[in-house]
């Protein structure tokens, strides 16, 4: 057995595993990622200050009302060089944090729960039988992989990603954005690179950070509209006889743009037998498919608006079908959220006790750094211009120590995104979490002081 | 409350309000051990028949007639003084029966709420809305002005949801976290963090102040078990109520049945003669693709566990696929270590229970997924392909179409056990490793009409709940 499992509370493992093969593979290119270069990032370039701040949610401040055990009871682990696998680790200050990842530079690290005790002392509280150790807090997380579109993108397969299937990512930060701003009444939102091939969401306020498996397997299911699987042909499903506001505005508002004016054309949904075959399985009318089928084998001639024109036959008849009426005019809805609607691997976000891949982390793979992303202007990210780890070392080297602050990032191309996680997202939520902690501190004061008054 | 023999000493009525009670605390009342364990059966009649409903997929409007029902058949009472605490000892023997362990709890706790659901429904407006203050609810109505402010979403979401179209609807405004139920399906307007509830939806809200307090009580039930009770009532209590919840549960098909290990080398006979097609599927994939993901593995792997297969052999069994496409090494850092665990040799070291019917039928599979039940989760046309590949004969095959289109899904694997083995299932498929034991039951002894074999087969086996049910009564 080659991997030691040196802490043995994995039965709840939940992490991305095939990201250590993919370093594996990686090794063999030195040039964008190794050991040393990630002990670099670690030693003066990881914001450690921030994330310590971050996941400290105000509770490092000098208020009473602040809870000083809060950081050390957040669960971090750390995937090492030698596929040795850290579970558990905690950390009481930022100096313990930041000493701890330079030490041991872990090529991944994940963020896991705040437990209702020190995690690394577990154990000691395991003996009393009850059981007293578990999770209490944590961020509600989103984890969306464009591997899983693979059904709905013909550039890429797998692991790969290029400028004609990112907007597929895209898509999914507005939906999904929108509404847990809209709808939810969330507000600290972070968006993240996950490195290759994807996107991490994480929601940073008190309200979310607390809510049950329940709750939280409930919003993953207000956003489900896939009901298929490998063994039945139709993968989405809306029913009813009208759609939800939710499913309304995400479809006026990004869905149907977005699969009209780009993925169309860029993904040729319609290019050839194969591709327009299966769209004409997502219509259950023999009638209307054979006429379809027929204009389309006819006229084979390849235009460049080809997409556009059979996309445009397929609306026209299906709308103007009156007498079989909603059912097939819903399938133009089922057929564009088929191809657009965000595809959320729902098993990260259902439970408290999921460890997700901290931000700021360097991808083995591919080197790059996972840097938030503005979801307001989230269109305008592209994957394959995300700072890369050498990139960032040469930076340092040749132009560095530029940076007006004590701060080493500030004169590299990350700068950029620290300041924006900074400013944008960091600043506001510690502006709420104190007048959080605020509140809740001059509750508990009145209802100490009501009970003491008797 | 307090069991004592036969003679009844009194009995305080705590007849006032509302026939529903919420069951906040033990009533101070005594009860005769007798009434202990017949009410108790009676309601586990009730809870077993919702039970058996819910796992067949029923509809709500079917469910509610249903409940209603069992409920009347079932907990009748010669005295009607007594229906109501008849009502409320027998929840609390049962929440004594259920609160010793995870699984039995959570059981317990989903049963229980689906029965207060449709009772609750069954109550009229006036009832509905005491019981509501009873919860302590602080939800106002929403005002005219807030209503015509979002009148076109709420119209929006009823309409996606086939109700009728009011204008003097009343709405409440609530925290989203507080209706998940309702916030899972779509079914209300969520704006800022607040979900519009309509009147008739104040059920869910009042389900989950109910589901609440239940969860905690039985935890603290639990405690109180272990601590006192188990003790003090070694002889007197704690033999019923472990007859009682062996009852419902059936047999763990943790453990191969007596003498049952299988070896490597036979598994595929074996799995062609005797696996349901839910793990046949999962197999066959897994020898196609020599890949499954999460939720296939451990379906198939537990199951595979039942069924008698060491762990030695399961780890090789897994390796000869998985190391075809993803390398031995690999094999062993990324997936040994799950199997292990399957096993109780990892991580928190529990013995994992392989999964039953209805815990894969609710099971919800994805992109990539082959997990989950057949006659669920595959189209008409892909479940026709694999019950022909079942050599499932046309006219057994439409009958088993039939019990899919009605969402009776463990009664169409029924039907195709029968079909296949050429033998009838009186117990029905509950779970996976019950259809491979009776499977392999049926072609050890050749007996086509088996029914007195696995009636002898089945002491100390009961797979059936009336039969221990019946011994109690007796």
């Amino acid at each position: 057995m080659n991997r030691e499992e040196v802490e043995n509370g994995g039965d709840d493992m939940l992490i991305d595993r095939d990201e250590i093969e993919q370093r594996r593979l990686e090794n063999a290119v030195p040039e964008g990622f190794n050991a040393d270069y990630l002990k670099a990032y670690y030693g003066k370039i990881f914001p450690y200050v921030d994330m310590f701040k971050w996941l400290s949610y105000g509770n490092d401040g000098k208020h009473p009302g602040c809870d000083h055990s809060y950081f050390g009871r957040r669960e971090f682990s750390f995937t090492l060089d030698n596929d040795i696998y850290l579970r558990f680790q905690s950390f009481n200050s930022v100096s313990e944090l930041e000493n701890a990842i330079k030490e041991k530079c872990p090529f991944k690290i994940d963020i896991g729960p705040v437990y209702s005790v020190d995690p690394s002392k577990r154990h000691a509280y395991s003996q009393g039988g009850d059981n007293i150790f578990t999770p209490v807090e944590k961020e509600l997380v989103f984890d969306i992989d464009i591997s899983d579109y693979d059904d709905a993108r013909y550039c890429c397969s797998g692991a790969d990603v290029c400028l004609e299937c990112w907007p597929l990512m895209t898509i999914a930060i507005k939906v999904i954005d929108t509404a847990l701003r809209d709808d939810f009444g969330f507000s600290h939102i972070l968006w993240v690179y996950s490195g290759r091939r994807g996107v991490h969401c994480w929601v940073c306020d008190g309200k979310a950070r607390r809510l049950n498996n329940e709750q939280r397997a409930a919003i993953v299911d207000y956003f489900r509209v896939y009901k298929g699987n490998e063994n039945s042909s139709k993968k989405v499903s809306l029913v009813g006889p009208a759609l939800h506001p939710f499913l309304v505005r995400s479809h006026t508002e990004v869905l149907k743009d977005y699969f009209e004016k780009r993925l169309l054309s860029s993904q040729n949904l319609f290019l050839n037998e194969e591709r327009f075959e299966k769209i004409l399985e997502m219509i259950p009318d023999e009638s209307v498919t054979s006429e379809l089928r027929g204009r389309w084998l006819s006229n084979k001639r390849s235009r460049e608006e080809i997409n556009v024109a059979r996309w445009d036959q397929l609306k026209n008849l299906l709308q103007s079908n009156k007498q079989k009426g909603q059912g097939l005019r819903r399938c133009i809805e089922e057929i564009v959220f088929t191809f657009t609607y965000p595809r959320l691997d729902m098993e990260v976000s259902k439970h408290m006790n999921h460890l997700l891949k901290a931000p700021f982390c360097v991808h083995p793979k591919t080197g790059r750094v996972c840097v938030p992303i503005n979801p307001k202007n989230c269109e305008e990210f592209n994957p394959s211009a995300v700072p890369i780890l050498s990139q960032l070392l040469g930076e340092l080297n040749t132009g560095g120590f530029k940076g007006e602050g004590d701060n080493e990032w500030d004169g590299t191309s990350l700068g950029d995104c620290v300041r924006y996680f900074r400013e944008s997202f960091l600043q506001p939520l510690l502006k709420s979490c104190k007048e959080e902690i605020e509140t809740s501190y001059n509750a508990k004061v009145q209802q100490s002081r009501n009970s003491i008054s008797w | 409350m307090e069991a004592v023999r036969s003679q009844r000493k009194s009995l305080v009525s705590t007849g006032v309000g509302s026939t529903l009670p919420l069951y906040r605390s033990a009533p101070p009342l005594e009860v005769r051990l007798e009434d202990f364990e017949l009410y108790a059966i009676d309601r586990l009649r009730v809870l077993k028949g919702i039970s058996d409903a819910l796992s067949r997929g029923k509809k709500p409007d079917e469910m509610e007639k249903l409940v209603l029902d069992l409920w009347k058949t079932n907990m009748r009472h010669q005295h009607s003084s007594e229906l109501l605490n008849k009502d409320i000892i027998s929840h609390f023997v049962l929440r004594l029966v259920y609160c010793r362990t995870e699984e039995l709890r959570k059981w317990f706790l989903s049963i229980e709420t689906t029965l207060f659901r449709y009772r609750f429904r069954d109550e009229p407006p006036e009832k509905q809305r005491a019981l509501m203050a009873d919860f302590d609810l602080p939800y106002k109505a929403v005002t005219i002005a807030e209503y015509e402010s979002v009148k076109e979403k709420l119209n929006q979401v009823a309409r996606a949801i086939g109700q009728p179209i009011t204008t003097d609807a009343i709405y409440y405004k609530v925290p989203f976290e507080e209706v998940p139920e309702l916030v899972a399906g779509r079914r209300v307007f969520i704006q800022k963090g607040n979900a519009y509830i309509a009147m008739n939806q104040v059920v869910s809200l009042v389900i989950t102040q109910f589901r609440s307090h239940l969860s905690k009580a039985l935890v603290l039930t639990n405690r109180k078990w272990t601590s006192m009770i188990r003790e003090q009532e070694k002889d007197r209590l704690v033999p019923i109520i472990e007859a009682l919840s062996t009852s419902y549960l059936g047999p763990d098909y943790n453990q191969p049945r007596e003498h049952a290990e299988i070896s490597l080398k036979d598994i595929d006979q074996i799995a062609k003669s005797s696996f349901p097609l839910c793990m046949g599927h999962l197999f066959e994939k897994l020898q196609e693709d020599h890949h499954l993901k999460h939720g296939g593995r451990m379906q198939l792997g537990l199951f595979l566990k039942g069924v008698g297969l060491k762990l030695d052999d399961a780890l090789a069994f897994w390796r000869a696929e998985f190391s075809r496409k993803v390398g031995a090494e690999r094999f062993e850092k990324e997936y040994a270590y799950s199997i292990r665990h399957n096993y109780g040799k990892e991580g928190k070291r529990t013995d994992y229970t392989p999964y039953s019917c209805q815990k894969i039928i609710s099971s919800t599979p994805g992109v990539g997924d082959h997990h989950g039940c057949p006659y669920r989760h595959f189209s008409e046309e892909n479940l026709r392909a694999a019950l022909t590949r079942m050599r499932v004969g046309n006219r057994a095959l439409e009958d088993v179409i039939d019990k899919v289109r009605n969402r009776h899904y463990q009664l169409a694997c029924t039907l195709t056990f029968e079909a296949v083995h050429g033998s009838s299932c009186d117990a029905g498929v509950n779970h996976p490793n019950q259809y491979y034991n009776d499977s392999q039951r049926i072609l050890e002894s050749q007996v086509s009409s088996s029914w007195t074999n696995t009636k002898m087969a089945c002491k100390g086996y009961l797979c059936h709940c009336d039969f221990v049910i019946m011994d109690l009564v007796v």
